[in-house]
């Protein structure tokens, strides 16, 4: 789960970072409260999950009552890359000596923490890796030690932190991987990280995105997340527990397992068809899922035929074959269904198919077959292969 | 032979008295695995079709010697019952266990490598190991399967399943197929299986399917470079799949390509892999590859 600035800057003050004070806005009225109560002048920052904001015009600096009023709204309801703006983030604007950069992430290929820090902030990291590889310092971190204050302050020295901040930025990237470590978070990314004439290091922006599988142990960080921007059947999806990503094609693909799903779409696309959604039903499956998992994908309108592919390990083949049963008595659907069924109790659930006698529901004994029978019947040609449409086998 | 587990094995299975692992449990024994054991803290004394249920790992292992442990547990618990396992001195810790937190995955494989460096993980998120015809220890469906020549390893089980069953179909069979589980600490990488493989005299052909995301399959790709001499077929998904949870800037870094499947299948190709389309395709290029090397040590 990906936060937005404020968000994250709240999960950095709980940690001790330094922060501006702020106040979140959702109008124009809001935000003019928000800048008296930060004190001119103030930054209206637009709070989307998505870089380039700046460019796009979303951040913007305001001397007083008519600029917040002008930037507010501008801003609110604006477009950064097909992300539309519903909040603000008002804060009292920093002058800025020096822009440093600070993240910390799960390093997969070492499996260990890892710290990064460049004195080049400001600016897209990959440059500063392509540009001047030598200004980014990179350390692992003992997973189990955690970060220590002669770790941190060697990483600040490396790096060639100014010599009177190296002390304050040590504090921050401790705060930054205590932050990384107690909100389950797979990255924190500080950029800028500013040195301010007073010679304060100070967090100006905030990456966060936390682990999903973690949420249980923080309640306070479930109601978090841009629920305002996500598509709203993905949001739906979500709720009943599916893996649901919405694409642009016409064809409808349920299947179990990410690697198998993922599998599904490329060879739907490699038999010419458009897959319309990823969906992974996950392991262990059980009818009502499948239901819904049905309900989720015809619910995009596009979708022109409907492909499950399932090879149940811990998913049983007869609980997807009730769900999908259940699905056509409570929405019949009106579009072709074509489906393959192997694995755990696959016998069981091809003989309920069967005997349900479902309507436009085609039967396929391997996934290719499967792919080319769905893109012919999603382009409203004969299908392929077969004797008949209904299921057989 | 085959890899990890044979006839040899000896199962403990923790959350063996749930719904899900009661389930896989008795259908590992229905195959011919020797399921010893289960550990339920508070259900100790219980059983299961026979099967006698303790309180602890460490019980489990005084009373039936256990050699191989699988977790199926809720991932809230999931971290601890593996760390208690190996503790208890079992050496095989298989966890099919889906949706651990990462922070405890990484805590997991860092305390076995300081403190239980005799102990091998494989997964979380896994589908478990298959020796057909030897024992299965997880979820995946064995009638698929027949004992053979070829040596599985993948990063997502039904995707196991698919080509697995496709290679039987064209008439092989397999040493050993190993679900290494995609998450993002998993206990044993492909390098670590590839090299087992390698040394397995039963596998003459290694099949490595890969998917998007991290860079294992690059590492894969310069080990087998380096160090298999026998043939490996890939497979990646996610040609078409749209860009996942990224990890932001300092992720692109890290994992020094984009994660992409292109990029894996790039780098693979480049270290002298027959990369597949298909899973399909898979299974029409491993009878060739076998042929081509049994001709070859033939010379």
């Amino acid at each position: 789960m990906d936060l937005l600035e404020y968000q994250g800057k709240q999960l950095f003050a709980r940690h001790g970072l330094n922060v501006s004070p702020g106040h979140v806005a959702t109008t124009v009225d809001e935000a003019v409260q928000a800048a008296a109560d930060a004190g001119y002048p103030v930054v209206v920052k637009a709070q989307v999950l998505i870089g380039g904001r700046g460019k796009a015009g979303g951040v913007k600096l305001a001397a007083n009552e008519d600029e917040v009023r002008t930037h507010a709204s501008n801003i609110l309801g604006m477009d950064i890359r097909g992300h539309t703006v519903h909040t603000l983030w008002i804060e009292h604007a920093s002058d800025i000596a020096s822009e440093y950069y600070a993240s910390v992430l799960l390093d997969r290929s070492a499996s260990a923490p890892l710290v990064i820090f460049s004195v080049e902030g400001g600016v897209e990291i990959e440059e500063v890796a392509h540009n001047s590889p030598d200004k980014l310092v990179r350390r692992h971190v003992d997973a189990l030690d955690g970060l220590s204050h002669a770790e941190a302050l060697a990483i600040a020295t490396e790096g060639q932190a100014d010599e009177d901040v190296r002390e304050g930025v040590a504090a921050a990237l401790k705060a930054l991987y205590e932050t990384w470590v107690a909100e389950d978070a797979s990255l924190v990314e500080i950029n800028p990280l500013i040195v301010t004439p007073e010679r304060q290091v100070k967090a100006l922006d905030a990456k966060v995105t936390l682990d999903d599988n973690a949420l249980f142990r923080h309640p306070d960080n479930q109601g978090l997340s841009d629920t305002a921007n996500e598509d709203p059947i993905e949001h739906h999806a979500h709720e009943q527990g599916l893996q649901y990503v919405k694409l642009d094609g016409d064809i409808g693909i349920l299947g179990n397992g990410a690697g198998l799903v993922m599998s599904t779409l490329d060879v739907v696309a490699q038999a010419g068809g458009a897959p319309a959604n990823f969906l992974d039903a996950g392991g262990g499956s059980d009818a009502a899922k499948i239901t819904q998992a049905v309900e989720v994908i015809l619910s995009n309108p596009a979708v022109k035929a409907v492909l499950f592919n399932i090879f149940g390990g811990i998913t049983r083949c007869d609980e997807v074959a009730r769900g999908l049963i259940t699905a056509f008595e409570q929405i019949k659907p009106q579009l072709p269904f074509v489906v393959r069924l192997d694995g755990t109790n696959d016998v069981a659930g091809r003989a309920l198919l069967a005997d349900a006698k479902l309507p436009n529901v085609h039967a396929a004994h391997t996934m290719n077959q499967a792919a080319e029978m769905v893109v012919a019947l999603a382009a409203g040609l004969p299908v392929p292969g077969t004797d008949d449409a209904s299921v057989g086998s | 032979m085959s890899i990890l587990i044979d006839e040899q094995t000896r199962l403990c299975v923790a959350g063996m008295t749930g719904r899900e692992g009661s389930f896989h449990t008795l259908n590992n024994r229905s195959y011919g695995t020797n399921v010893v054991a289960g550990v339920t803290p508070g259900k100790g004394g219980a059983e299961l079709e026979g099967i006698p249920v303790f309180n602890s790992w460490d019980e489990a292992v005084a009373a039936t010697s256990p050699n191989t442990a699988m977790i199926f547990v809720p991932p809230r618990f999931a971290a601890d019952a593996i760390l208690e396992a190996a503790s208890a001195g079992v050496e095989l810790v298989i966890a099919i266990t889906e949706g651990i937190p990462a922070h405890d995955e990484l805590r997991v494989y860092n305390v076995l490598k300081r403190d239980h460096p005799g102990t091998r993980l494989i997964g979380p998120n896994c589908p478990g190991i298959l020796s057909p015809g030897k024992a299965n220890v997880g979820i995946i469906p064995a009638s698929f399967f027949k004992p053979g020549n070829v040596g599985v390893v993948s990063r997502s089980g039904t995707l196991t399943y698919q080509i697995g069953s496709e290679i039987a179909q064209a008439g092989l069979g397999n040493s050993s197929i190993v679900g290494i589980g995609g998450d993002p600490v998993p206990g044993s990488s492909f390098v670590d299986i590839l090299e087992l493989f390698q040394a397995d005299e039963q596998t003459e052909l290694i099949v490595l399917s890969g998917e998007i995301g991290g860079s294992a399959e690059e590492e894969a790709a310069a080990y087998i470079a380096e160090s298999v001499t026998k043939p490996v077929i890939a497979y990646i998904a996610g040609f078409t799949a749209p860009e996942g949870k990224t990890m932001g800037h300092a992720g692109a870094i890290v994992s020094g390509s984009a994660g992409t499947a292109a990029a894996k299948a790039q780098a693979l190709e480049a270290g002298g892999v027959l990369v597949a389309r298909t899973p399909t395709a898979v299974a029409e290029l491993a009878p060739k590859l076998l042929q081509a090397a049994v001709s070859s040590s033939s010379h």
